[in-house]
């Protein structure tokens, strides 16, 4: 994101302009300090890795130029351009699926009277909890081969075999994975209404069919640009769920790993790479331009919307999401039952045998250990970071065209894949000198620590948390800072005592996400862990590799039980919190 | 609260600029900067890095007598398949992070010791491995500890149900009842894979090694990363047949596995595991102290446990499962040859199976 030559003299008469005649005091060059801080931490974390990542599909193995050879022959591979093929098949067929059920289970949730809400909204974020690798493992135990489904509960019912091998296991598990995140999205949508237009649906007799599609549709349609886009971006660049159902299904993010793992081949790696980020930025850049053209739906006159008891509907969409909640529940308890099984499926006495991870790869429960420092400390500076971050944008003064440049940085990650992301830091990080040894390259110290895995877990997770905050910065009146301006209270002080606690929820959900996110997460990390840090999740690619699924579904356990109870102990001991800063709202 | 916090920022801005300096002078008077050596995990002496792909539940078992011994000396050990530690070695040529090869098969490390990145040392000891199974060179280049041979895994309750006859040999593999019915380890990335495909291929020449291959490609329903995981999935019943290798069988079958190791009539494709010093810069005593170690009496011991084979002769008896005489079950393998070969063998093998078709199962 280097200004082009035209546009720069217009960026330095802004930085200067001739005719300034506002008082720049002190405090507001520590904001522009901090702001430039904060653009060069993102074009470090996010834009710069990505030049050496593209550069290296140009070269080869040793790194002399190639021009395009990589590409052709990538495409001239029969084999491997197939995988194009399949990733695109399962990306829409996994967003269809995830986008629909996702929308039915939100209209239920908001728009019905249905029975159960409270227990159901829990139910619909579960899988969130779950790393994508560990549906497959649940599936696996489910429809593979000795599977419960395909054998009919081992030999008590018709059995029903769904050949999951392939194509059809890695569209259940992306649905699976993507399910939750179409909800999240498609409930803050639909709640954002107004019951305005249904009464005057409803005086105009327009039939329940009609207003369905041609208000609430159209009502929704960025949500569900949104949800499409986010489920579409994570069904292309997951790898967990193709790696363990895939059998000899391939698709990019597996060709990646085999690329780079299997063969060292970098060049290849960064090929592939690239055609991953392409159809991904070619999604965001729609995304962007359609949500620019969202305008305010719900004004200060709206009406909530409140949903009319219809027993045949709410009773329907009660019969739906039972089948839809009992389907992930099913999924996750599968692979508890899993890992206590003794020898699936021969000896199915439990017992915790699996949980002695002594005899097997991956590393155990130092990787477990490792895995909650790492997500701890993601949380932790990741929180910060976004915060700050997301301060200086929606709350800063001065140097506009700078904090509009820090948005846009800001929202990049969400369009990169976390291979992508995780390989472009290994090329960044990794080389001592840049630029054929003349730079030498000040962020190499940081490679095979703990603190690249972090930094690398905050960049990747960053745009939805960046999102988060600014949502609720938008909601504090900048009333606030006028008056503290005008009262000389420097802007730090306003920020450590109005704005911070105001904003606690948003802070601590963004917490919360991060530890969750950091948790499951594989894509980003598997390149750039050292040896010496082996991490959970990763240790359940490796026991999948080596064959020793039920150790693998015995770690998801643990990632899980951990995430879940993270989050109930969270929700405990920041009530009172909340309860505290939050007061003001009710009075 | 505040004042430490712009403290912080102080000190973190201040270091940054330092650092832009910095960065900035180096980069003018460039290459006196020496490249330094990469995430060596860790950096002090007594600390070196072990690339192996032996297996995970042998490792630990093997280690605790290095361990007793040199309690100073911490070992990362760095473990996965074959083709996954070999492709590693490869890239990693001009600026090792390896000290030391441990039980990594032949047909890779000569190709490593092609490439001029093995440091020849002769170990204590060395008088008691066996000539075939060390490199001729003195000092070796590189020295083995036991050989290692594919054997099938077949799930006998598995094979009972879908009345399937348990195949002997490889050319029982082929035959259409089989169909859907077999995984195999892909050998780009598993040792195991590669020598049962370099196995073929000597046993039957080329050219007729390659239809063999294509038949057994219509059977064969998955490849799978490593070279247990065929044979662990054999164990669970997933798939009826697995083309592993001896220990994987033969442990799964005492632990109470329904497997049976099948150890095929035409011969089994074998390796060597062996170890190998890492050339480079700092090569540390420790390295040279692991590998002495890893020819011991005590360890070989350990490995007579696993492999009824090994390369120092032990009165440990062979393991119970493995046929009387183990070396006549093994097939005359070059392995200059399949060093050699092996690249244009797994490029060849990728552009013919890897992906070409979608599984096809029943």
């Amino acid at each position: 994101m280097t200004s082009s030559p035209s546009t720069h003299p217009t960026f330095l008469q802004r930085l200067f302009p001739p005719q300034v005649k506002q008082i720049t005091t002190r405090e507001d060059w520590f904001m522009r300090v901090l702001l430039i801080l904060g653009t060069v931490w993102l074009l470090v974390g996010v834009v710069f890795p990505l030049y050496p990542m593209v550069m290296r599909s140009f070269q080869d193995t040793s790194g002399n130029g190639v021009g395009l050879a990589n590409y052709a022959r990538y495409l001239s591979t029969p084999a491997l351009a197939i995988s194009l093929v399949n990733t695109f098949y399962i990306a829409i067929a996994s967003t269809l699926v995830s986008v629909i059920f996702g929308f039915i289970y939100a209209y239920a949730l908001t728009r019905t009277r249905m029975f159960g809400k409270p227990v159901f909204r829990i139910l619909g974020i579960l899988p969130l909890y779950i790393p994508p690798l560990a549906h497959a493992i649940g599936l696996i135990y489910l429809f593979g081969n000795k599977g419960l489904v395909t054998t009919g509960v081992l030999g008590w019912l018709p059995g029903w075999d769904i050949n999951l091998y392939g194509a059809n296991g890695i569209i259940i598990g992306e649905s699976l994975y993507c399910f939750p995140q179409a909800v999240v999205i498609m409930i803050t949508a639909l709640s954002l209404t107004d019951a305005r237009l249904y009464e005057a649906a409803d005086v105009l007799r327009s039939s329940p069919l009609r207003t369905f599609f041609t208000v609430t549709l159209p009502s929704v349609k960025y949500g569900l640009m949104s949800a499409i886009f986010v489920c579409f971006t994570l069904a292309f660049t997951d790898f967990g769920v193709p790696k363990v159902v895939g059998g000899n299904f391939n698709v990019l993010a597996t060709d990646i790993y085999k690329q780079v793992i299997g063969q060292q081949n970098f060049s290849m790696g960064a090929t592939i790479s690239v055609f991953l980020l392409i159809p991904t930025v070619a999604a965001f850049v729609v995304d962007r331009i359609v949500q620019r053209r969202q305008t305010a739906l719900v004004s200060a006159k709206a009406v909530p919307f409140q949903p009319k008891p219809n027993p045949v509907l709410d009773w329907t969409m009660f019969g739906i999401c039972t089948l839809i909640a009992a389907f992930a529940v099913i999924v996750f308890a599968t692979i508890i039952f899993a890992s206590l099984v003794q020898v699936w499926p021969y000896n199915l006495a439990l017992g915790l045998k699996h949980y002695d991870f002594s005899r097997v790869g991956g590393g155990g429960y130092a990787a477990y250990w490792n895995s909650i420092r790492m997500s701890l400390y993601t949380a932790i500076f990741g929180t910060i970071a976004v915060f700050i971050g997301a301060y200086l944008v929606e709350k800063g003064r001065g140097l506009g065209w700078l904090r509009a440049i820090n948005y846009f940085l800001s929202t990049i990650p969400l369009a990169l894949p976390g291979l992508v992301l995780g390989l472009a830091y290994v090329f960044f990080f990794n080389n001592p000198t840049w630029f054929n040894g003349t730079v030498y390259n000040p962020f190499h110290w940081l490679y095979g620590t703990m603190a690249i895995l972090v930094v690398c877990n905050v960049i990747h997770f960053y745009t939805v948390c960046f999102l988060t905050a600014n949502t609720s910065l938008k909601q504090i009146d900048p009333e606030f800072e006028s008056v503290s301006a005008s009262m000389s209270v420097p802007f730090y002080k306003t920020f450590w005592r109005v704005t911070v606690p105001l904003s606690l929820p948003a802070i601590l959900e963004i917490g919360i996400y991060y530890f969750i996110n950091a948790m499951v997460t594989i894509s980003a990390i598997i390149f750039l862990y050292p040896p010496t840090l082996p991490l959970a999740a990763v240790a359940i690619v490796n026991m999948d590799d080596a064959g020793d699924v039920a150790a693998a579904a015995a770690m998801s356990t643990l990632i899980v039980c951990t995430s879940i109870g993270v989050r109930l102990l969270y929700w405990f001991l920041t009530r009172g919190l909340q309860k505290r800063t939050q007061a003001w709202l009710q009075q | 609260m505040f004042k430490q916090w712009s403290k912080f920022i102080a000190i973190f801005l201040s270091a940054f600029a330092l650092t832009l300096t910095i960065a900035a002078c180096t980069g003018s008077s460039t290459n006196s900067q020496s490249p330094t050596t990469g995430n060596s995990p860790a950096g002090g002496a007594d600390s070196i890095t072990v690339y192996t792909a032996l297996e995970d539940d042998q490792i630990s078992g093997y280690l605790e007598s290095f361990e007793q011994a040199n309690p100073n000396t911490e070992v990362n050990i760095v473990r996965d398949s074959t083709g996954v530690v070999t492709a590693k070695l490869l890239a990693e040529k001009d600026n090792p992070q390896a000290d030391v090869v441990w039980g990594l098969a032949v047909s890779s490390l000569l190709v490593a010791d092609e490439q001029g990145m093995l440091e020849p040392y002769a170990p204590q000891g060395l008088e008691q491995v066996q000539a075939q199974f060390r490199d001729e060179a003195n000092p070796p280049h590189w020295v083995g500890i036991d050989a290692w041979m594919s054997a099938f895994c077949v799930n006998t309750i598995e094979a009972e149900k879908k009345n399937l006859p348990i195949p002997q040999s490889w050319d029982d593999l082929i035959k259409p009842e089989y169909k859907g019915q077999i995984v195999m380890s892909n050998p780009a990335s598993s040792g195991t894979g590669f020598l049962s495909v370099s196995a073929i291929l000597q046993l039957k020449g080329e050219e007729a090694g390659w239809t063999y291959l294509d038949a057994l490609h219509e059977n064969v329903a998955q490849y799978m990363h490593s070279g247990s995981k065929p044979c662990k999935a054999a164990g669970a019943g997933e798939y009826p047949i697995g083309i592993s290798f001896d220990y994987r069988a033969i442990k799964q079958k005492n632990d109470g596995e329904p497997i049976e190791a099948v150890f095929p009539r035409e011969g089994s494709g074998w390796d060597i595991e062996a170890n190998a010093l890492v050339k480079k810069a700092d090569i540390k005593e420790a390295s040279r102290t692991f590998l002495d170690w890893a020819i011991s009496d005590e360890v070989s011991k350990k490995y007579a446990e696993s492999f009824p084979i090994t390369a120092v002769q032990t009165d440990v008896p062979i393991p119970a499962g493995y046929p009387a005489d183990p070396l006549k079950q093994l097939i005359p393998n070059d392995f200059k040859w399949a060093a050699a070969n092996r690249d244009a063998i797994l490029t060849e093998w990728t552009e013919r199976y890897d992906s070409k078709s979608e599984p096809k199962s029943s």
